[in-house]
């Protein structure tokens, strides 16, 4: 009884510590979030092959945890004595014990070294003959993707076919970033003059939000970018897509009656308006319209704007209101980008915005922005 | 009037023990380790304000509290300002004031150097916060990654008041590393053997040990690239051939050995404080002393656990995948043995042992995710997450933060002559444990649901505004714990009870003298006959010592005080000034002269008996 009593009076005096558990399970058990940047849901096998080793680990961590940590709040209970107390036998050290807790861990640490090691192994190299190589160059703060074998470049939106193992060999045109899909794969950083590889094969369709995780300089906050998994047939839309856009001659000339879409309505006239714009106030200065071939230029390649998600390195929603935003002044929505305010009108931003909406890989769906 | 008080120090050496100038002149260990101390933790308040800005903004998503210019600086700022003004120099408050007490010196080996140290550590320390005043504090991270550390990428002067500043305070730890580890080596009192030495004096001697060898490495890289900034070199400029790859390479090799020189200390200190609140020695001496100089040593073979995400192939990722891993095995060893200690014994719940207990407590979590991301393919997934912000704050705020708090606690009645409130204390460390795991258990979760570090701002789209919300909740506390801290320490000083000189029933020297000790310490040379000197001096005599009575001090030689030390410092200072001014030969001249002409002065200084 007397003891019970004393464990009662030591649980009142340990009740902050119980209030903060409780405390941190219930914010823990209310926090249904969904985190579409997560780790621990993979949808690609890289990221597969990294979760089951995380896990691996953790649930010996989790076993390491409670029996350490209770043992210590064991002790604390246990061995709780008076100032009026005899002096506790004097123990200095137990070989036999020692050698135990010495050589306990030892063998768990092996039993997380060999899938380790494994698993370093597996995700050495690309595990496929016949991968989809994509060239990425890290921009000060965007990112861009070249398709050598559709010989396209896009930027700071990565297509790829679901199912079939992507190549992706890195490389920065600047400083060191590091590219990062969790749901995909793991980190990989890049370097200047150096060529990095990362692969992945993406299993199930979506759209995937990726993001520097090296830092970059001032906007490394604002460098992410989206991979944009797809069956099969409609990735091949897209890139066939994107290769006729780059045949759609971005001037406002009469070449346009040659191409496909001659047979189009007549074209609406604030589109026409923002192309011209977009051909006479210095965009192309740094921006291709054309993806097809096109060379790394200053600003992120265009092409197929219209059906992006996001912009400005895929964190601002694709909206006509944000493309607006952009476009009177890109240092108030993101300082330090090389785009400078061009002095836009209010008619003018409408035009361009317009203009960039309607430059689409696949004209015929309706957008995901479309649907926002 | 600096030659008067010189001369006048000279002759009646034990006569001036106030004002700003003995202060500024002394070299007694016990009053540079509270200039240490009080510097230090100045330092650690403002980086914890750097560190609330921070989290203020990380408050909300899409938050413009701060712009990511300021929120980039203030983030490097409170990495190298916690680790190279803040736990750094805190744990030299212990060794200078404690490791004489408990080897039984009465000073340490160089009395001028460690003086000297210490103003190179404050100029250094004040020049790096003073790059606040023109904007231009450093934004690159405190690991300062080539090449965005190039002028071509950072063309300010941000970078190169991180170089000078580090550069300086590498001076100050160097020069206090050779002095410490000398102290040990030569001055222990008789019968003090390697093997009866307090296992604080044992953590912090291999601590100088990592600091003679790690320091040289970042001096050297930083030397480098300094060359690189002013002198156009391209030692990590990809386009004139260099490699920035080399620079996380030097930087590493420095920076994990960095990392056991922070927690070195604490465990020392966490290694004093649970026998003595347990009143029982220390379980497996041995053991402790082996584990401490094994980490140390496996912590010069582990730094490319830093660089898995940059491609080094798998063999090199196994390698020092399976060195990282077999850290984990000194390290449990050692909580192993506290545990044993504190099993069985009488445990007396004083503030200290709470902060012990509380450090045992939150080092496990730390290590134990540590060795999560030993492996490098989980490791792609967390490095440059908040899992690893979650994960080296357990390491160095659960870990060092708390075991330098206990020893604040613990000593500061002998540093003092003043007891410590215990409610105060006990209010301090609840609401420090309660702030700090709410501040850093959720960045786990954060990190692992792919929030990276060092972003200045999220989309609400993310998912991590919540948790991101309990943690600037959580800092609120952490901060508001240090300001009770504060208040106790403030209120203790002038109202505290005072303090007898064995106020705990201590295990080691320090306890055998006066609080505060007097100037030379030891009235007499103590004598050891074996471990936990104090506790056997106590048990031959067969219950508690009389409390030490004050002397006179007649005949016992002290050093001079000596104003060469900060003359010195300020030299050096100068010198570097210069560099930091784009190589400003007139000031490099000067700066160079003046430290010369003080070194010389230093060495020709008359004794004065």
């Amino acid at each position: 009884m007397a003891f019970r009593n004393s464990v009662l009076r030591r649980l009142r005096r340990w009740a902050p510590a119980l209030c903060l558990s409780l405390a941190m399970l219930w914010l823990a058990g209310c926090a249904q979030i969904d985190y579409p940047q997560s780790t621990l849901h993979p949808k690609g096998d890289f990221a597969h092959l990294v979760d089951a080793l995380f896990r691996t680990t953790l649930r010996w961590a989790t076993v390491v945890f409670f029996l350490v940590e209770g043992a210590l709040v064991y002790a604390l209970f246990r061995f709780r004595g008076k100032p009026t107390d005899a002096e506790p036998e004097q123990t200095h050290g137990n070989a036999m014990l020692e050698v135990v807790w010495t050589v306990i861990p030892a063998v768990i640490l092996v039993l997380i070294a060999i899938p380790t090691i494994k698993t370093i192994f597996k995700t050495a190299s690309v595990p496929d003959d016949d991968p989809m190589v994509v060239e990425v160059i890290g921009h000060q703060w965007w990112w861009e993707f070249k398709y050598p074998e559709y010989n396209l470049v896009t930027a700071n939106e990565l297509h790829v076919p679901v199912g079939r193992t992507v190549d992706l060999k890195m490389t920065t045109g600047d400083v060191l970033h590091s590219f990062w899909t969790p749901q995909l794969a793991g980190k990989r950083d890049v370097f200047p003059g150096r060529e990095n590889r990362l692969w992945f094969k993406a299993e199930l369709a979506g759209d995937y939000p990726g993001q520097c995780a090296e830092f970059c300089g001032l906007q490394h906050g604002r460098m992410a970018f989206r991979v944009v998994a797809e069956e099969p047939a409609a990735f091949d839309a897209w890139r066939t897509g994107l290769a006729a856009l780059a045949a759609a001659p971005s001037a406002p000339d009469t070449a346009r009656a040659d191409t496909s879409k001659a047979a189009a309505p007549a074209e609406d006239p604030l589109v026409a308006q923002g192309r011209q714009l977009f051909n006479t106030k210095g965009c192309l200065g740094c921006h291709a319209l054309s993806a097809v071939g096109a060379p790394t230029m200053t600003g992120p390649n265009l092409a197929g704007i219209g059906d992006r998600t996001h912009i400005a390195a895929g964190w601002l929603p694709n909206t006509d209101e944000n493309l607006a935003r952009w476009l009177r002044d890109p240092q108030a929505v993101k300082v330090g980008v090389l785009m400078p305010k061009l002095g836009l009108n209010e008619d003018e931003i409408k035009a361009l915005v317009a203009y960039l909406r309607s430059h689409r890989a696949v004209a015929a769906t309706p957008s995901v922005a479309a649907v926002q | 009037m600096a030659t008067t008080a010189m001369g006048h120090a000279g002759t009646h050496a034990h006569a001036q023990k106030t004002g700003l100038w003995s202060w500024i002149t002394t070299v007694d260990h016990k009053r540079i380790g509270i200039l240490y101390g009080v510097t230090a933790f100045l330092f650690f308040l403002l980086g914890g304000l750097e560190a609330l800005l921070l989290r203020w903004q990380l408050g909300a998503p899409d938050r413009t509290f701060l712009s990511p210019e300021v929120y980039n600086q203030l983030f490097t700022m409170h990495g190298t300002t916690m680790i190279f003004l803040g736990v750094m120099p805190l744990s030299a408050m212990f060794f200078n004031y404690f490791i004489p007490l408990q080897i039984g010196a009465r000073d340490v080996a160089f009395p001028r150097l460690n003086a000297f140290s210490y103003w190179v550590f404050l100029f250094g320390g004040l020049l790096l916060n003073s790059s606040f005043l023109i904007n231009a504090a450093p934004n690159a991270g405190w690991f300062g990654y080539a090449n965005l550390t190039s002028t071509q990428y950072s063309p300010g002067l941000n970078v190169d008041f991180w170089i000078i500043g580090l550069q300086i305070l590498g001076i100050a730890s160097l020069a206090a590393a050779v002095n410490f580890f000398t102290t040990v080596v030569n001055l222990r009192a008789p019968g003090m053997k390697l093997m009866r030495m307090p296992m604080f004096v044992w953590m912090s001697f291999i601590t100088q040990v990592l600091l003679l060898l790690a320091f040289p490495v970042i001096t050297v890289a930083l030397v480098l690239l300094m060359f690189d900034r002013q002198f156009g070199s391209h030692f990590f400029v990809p386009s004139g051939g260099g490699d920035p790859v080399l620079w996380q390479h030097l930087f590493w090799i420095f920076g994990h050995p960095e990392v056991y020189i922070l927690i070195l200390p604490a465990f020392g200190i966490v290694s004093e404080v649970l026998p003595v609140f347990s009143r029982k020695p220390l379980f497996g001496y041995a053991a402790m002393v082996f584990s401490g100089a094994f980490i140390a040593f496996l912590g010069f073979g582990v730094w490319s656990h830093h660089m898995f995400s940059t491609g080094m192939g798998p063999i090199a990722d196994t390698v020092f995948s399976l060195a990282t891993m077999l850290i984990a095995i000194p390290t449990g060893v050692k909580i192993f043995n506290w545990i044993g200690t504190v099993w069985g014994g009488s445990l007396q719940m004083k503030t200290p042992m709470y902060f012990a207990l509380g450090f045992i407590a939150m080092f496990i979590i730390g290590g134990l995710s540590g060795v999560m991301h030993a492996s490098p393919p989980a490791d792609l997934q967390q490095t440059d997450s908040y899992f690893i912000v979650a994960h080296f704050h357990y390491v160095l705020f659960g870990g060092s933060i708390f075991a330098l708090t206990a020893g604040a606690y613990y000593w500061f009645p002998k540093m003092s002559g003043r007891m410590l409130d215990e409610t105060l204390g006990k209010i301090h460390f609840w609401l420090m444990f309660i702030g700090f795991n709410l501040t850093f258990a959720p960045m786990h979760i954060l990190g692992l649901n792919g929030m990276p570090r060092r972003v200045y701002t999220y989309s609400a789209e993310s998912g991590f505004t919540f948790w991101n919300q309990v943690e600037t909740a959580g800092s609120l506390i952490l901060g508001f714990s240090f300001l009770i801290f504060a208040w106790n320490l403030v209120r203790s000083l002038r109202r505290g009870p005072v303090a007898p000189a064995d106020p705990w029933n201590g295990a080691t020297l320090e306890w055998s003298i006066p609080s505060p000790p007097q100037e030379w310490n030891f009235a007499e040379e103590p004598r050891v006959d074996s471990r936990d000197a104090f506790w056997e001096m106590k048990r031959v005599r067969g219950g508690t010592m009389p409390e030490p009575p004050h002397v006179s001090g007649q005949g016992i030689h002290l050093p001079n005080p000596s104003y060469w030390p900060v003359v010195t410092a300020l030299g050096i200072l100068m010198f570097f000034v210069g560099l930091l001014l784009h190589v400003h030969v007139p000031t490099v001249l000067a700066g160079g002269a003046l430290t010369l002409f003080s070194i010389l002065s230093w060495a020709f200084e008359p004794t004065g008996h």
